[in-house]
């Protein structure tokens, strides 16, 4: 297998590395492992070789122009019915923070908006203190129509040549970058956890969780400009902000194409007041609760605390709750501040959904549940008995 | 109506166990699965024919175990499959794959609709749908939720985003990724398991795409993975039992004390 090698001299044949392979691509020949023609290169492997017996071998890549000319930092802002997403500022916390990180050889941040009657934005953006705002405000560019947004945004990253481009892990952000990414050939981390400049090579480190969380990586785009990534939700620090900073509005002038895509309508979720992954609190119900009507104590208990509810996929199964609620691999992930568990046992699935809460609190019987290993606080119990009691106090405490 | 599936063999994560001595996967004999996305992907392009008419072809990148996955999808209804496999497309990110995605669905289309899961749950990107659409110069939705229609060469999209989801109209041909949501996948008929046995599964490899080396594999990935490790762990949580009267006092006054505000109207 090309690109990966066994250091046949190190290599112990313990074998550790064929049970951490995700692939079965490792054997043991002659006491030594093989790497097979099923290899992926995902690194499992290197990680988990005691002896450091398996390298992937750097490919060198050769950068198609000079990567010089690109310089600064590039936030792309997503907003929706004239206002900025909640993610914005998110995104423009990162890029600060990585401007902080070029010492000495300080960076622009800017921020690229596209839209419809959207120049009053800038002053926002100032606000959250980025350098300039790229400006593209003309007639007939629905937020969206992603086809001509894609298009125009390519085009001003080709004319402004930033070298880091950050847009949002949101659902526009992950189908728009990607598709920018494309175009402009170039690589693309989707949702960072962490981004950091590297202090020799100026290069953007990018971490991100894979396999459900299970593992993170490390990512490096090396020899194409610019670097892209989306950020996860929740995970950056917003930026903030200060009203009366100004900057500098660099007016774009592109013709718009005409999108191929006809907007019918937004149908907004009523069913849900808040979005699960914007939320700050959730309390989320799963098999335990033994029956639809008792989601009622989740909803009592996400009332008192101003929070919204989630569900584990064995209650959303069920029929018990509906889809949007579900947290976990096949629903979705959050990042609340708090993430109360209750009567969810915590199968790997649901986890890799929530573990990336600030806090998570289990409400279960089984003190053996999976989801007390990932726990911060935890309360062994009928969750029946414990809910009530939780509303019961939370409130006196309020009043009090 | 010509319709394409691309689905991606992931590794079956129900075992999947973190190893307590040395912190890594423990994937011990777990079979490969069809990423489970990808299933309500192909089930949406069984429907859509049963329709509309036409065929349905299941595309796989990846190495020769994908098979497997490919007489799956055959099982539950696709008509054929196609396998793009070669050892130089090991090790491609998102944008090689989307490349080499793209050079196959252009030899085997032109088709009216390519459908895929929203991501594969290992690697979690969701890129690889609206790059491979890029590369093939036609437009693409995410997140769809419901195909309320095709007429002439349009269709009428439900795609789910933040707090609700939008309706639109898209021309044809077109890239959808799909959630969960838009359906429930019917299981394997035996007819179709028989057929799964039978049908040859088709090879691509990389003479076949005539792609230049330098944009498939390692060479045609612009990222690279220079670091892989687990996260860290929580640091083991204070749990409480006892009569919940206490273990809710208990637990309140922990969380008091670490400063974590129980209430977000008065506390954040």
């Amino acid at each position: 297998m090309d690109g990966i090698k066994v250091i046949i001299e190190t290599c112990t044949g313990c074998g550790l590395c064929l049970r951490a392979c995700p692939y079965q691509a490792i054997e043991l020949r002659e006491k030594k492992a093989w790497i097979t023609d099923n290899c992926t290169l995902c690194g499992a492997c290197v990680e988990a070789c005691p002896w450091k017996a398996i390298v992937i071998a750097g490919w060198k890549p050769i950068p198609k122009e000079d990567l010089s000319q690109y310089r600064g930092i590039c936030v792309m802002v997503e907003h929706r019915f004239g206002e900025l997403s909640p993610i914005v500022p998110e995104i423009i916390g990162a890029a600060l923070a990585l401007k902080q990180q070029f010492k000495g050889d300080p960076r622009t941040v800017s921020a690229l908006l596209i839209g419809s009657g959207v120049r009053a934005l800038s002053e926002e953006l100032f606000a959250y203190g980025v350098d300039e705002v790229w400006l593209l405000d003309k007639p007939g560019i629905d937020p969206f129509a992603e086809d001509i947004l894609a298009d125009l945004a390519a085009r001003a990253i080709r004319d402004r040549k930033p070298e880091i481009v950050l847009g949002g892990g949101t659902v526009m952000g992950r189908s728009l970058l990607p598709r920018m990414a494309a175009k402009l050939r170039t690589g693309l981390t989707a949702d960072c956890t962490e981004l950091s400049i590297d202090p020799e090579t100026g290069l953007l480190r990018q971490t991100r969780p894979a396999f459900g969380g299970n593992i993170m990586a490390t990512i490096l785009c090396e020899s194409s400009r610019p670097q892209m990534a989306t950020v996860r939700h929740k995970v950056m620090k917003p930026a903030p902000k200060e009203i009366g900073r100004t900057g500098q509005v660099v007016e774009l002038d592109y013709k718009v194409p005409k999108s191929d895509f006809e907007i019918l309508e937004f149908v907004e979720d009523t069913s849900q007041k808040l979005d699960l992954t914007e939320a700050d609190f959730i309390v989320s119900g799963g098999r335990g609760l033994g029956d639809p009507k008792n989601f009622s104590y989740i909803e009592e208990l996400a009332r008192t605390i101003g929070g919204t509810v989630g569900a584990s996929r064995a209650a959303v199964d069920a029929g018990w709750i509906p889809y949007p609620h579900q947290v976990g691999q096949t629903g979705k992930t959050v990042n609340p501040k708090i993430y109360i568990a209750c009567g969810i046992s915590g199968a790997v699935q649901h986890q890799v959904g929530m573990k990336g809460s600030d806090v998570i609190i289990a409400i279960n019987k089984d003190p053996n549940a999976p989801i007390f290993s990932i726990a911060h606080y935890g309360i062994v119990g009928d969750l029946f008995q414990v809910i009530p009691e939780l509303i019961r106090q939370l409130r006196s405490k309020e009043q009090g | 109506m010509k319709i394409a599936v691309c689905i991606k063999q992931v590794p079956g994560t129900t075992e999947v166990q973190i190893n307590p001595e040395t912190g890594t996967l423990m994937r011990e004999g777990v079979e490969g699965i069809i990423n489970p996305f990808d299933l309500y992907a192909l089930e949406e392009g069984i429907r859509l024919k049963e329709k509309y008419g036409g065929t349905v072809t299941v595309l796989s990148m990846g190495p020769p175990q994908v098979e497997s996955a490919i007489r799956e999808a055959i099982s539950y209804g696709a008509d054929e499959g196609v396998m793009i496999s070669d050892r130089s497309f090991a090790g491609s990110d998102t944008l090689a794959t989307a490349g080499t995605l793209a050079a196959a669905l252009r030899i085997l289309g032109p088709f009216d609709v390519i459908l895929m899961g929203r991501q594969a749950i290992d690697g979690d990107t969701g890129q690889v749908g609206p790059e491979t659409a890029e590369h093939l110069g036609i437009p693409h939705v995410t997140e769809v939720k419901m195909i309320e229609g095709v007429e002439g060469n349009r269709i009428t999209l439900r795609r789910m985003l933040e707090h609700g989801y939008l309706r639109l109209k898209a021309p044809l041909p077109i890239l959808l990724t799909v959630v969960k949501e838009i359906n429930t996948p019917r299981p394997a008929s035996f007819k179709g398991k028989l057929r799964a046995r039978q049908v040859p599964v088709k090879i691509l490899s990389g003479k076949d795409l005539d792609l230049a080396p330098k944009i498939v594999g390692l060479s045609g990935s612009p990222t690279r993975v220079i670091r892989v490790f687990t996260p860290p762990k929580p640091t083991g949580g204070k749990v409480f039992t006892g009569e919940p009267k206490e273990a809710v006092q208990s637990l309140l006054r922990a969380l008091k004390e670490a400063g974590i505000p129980m209430n977000c109207k008065n506390g954040s």
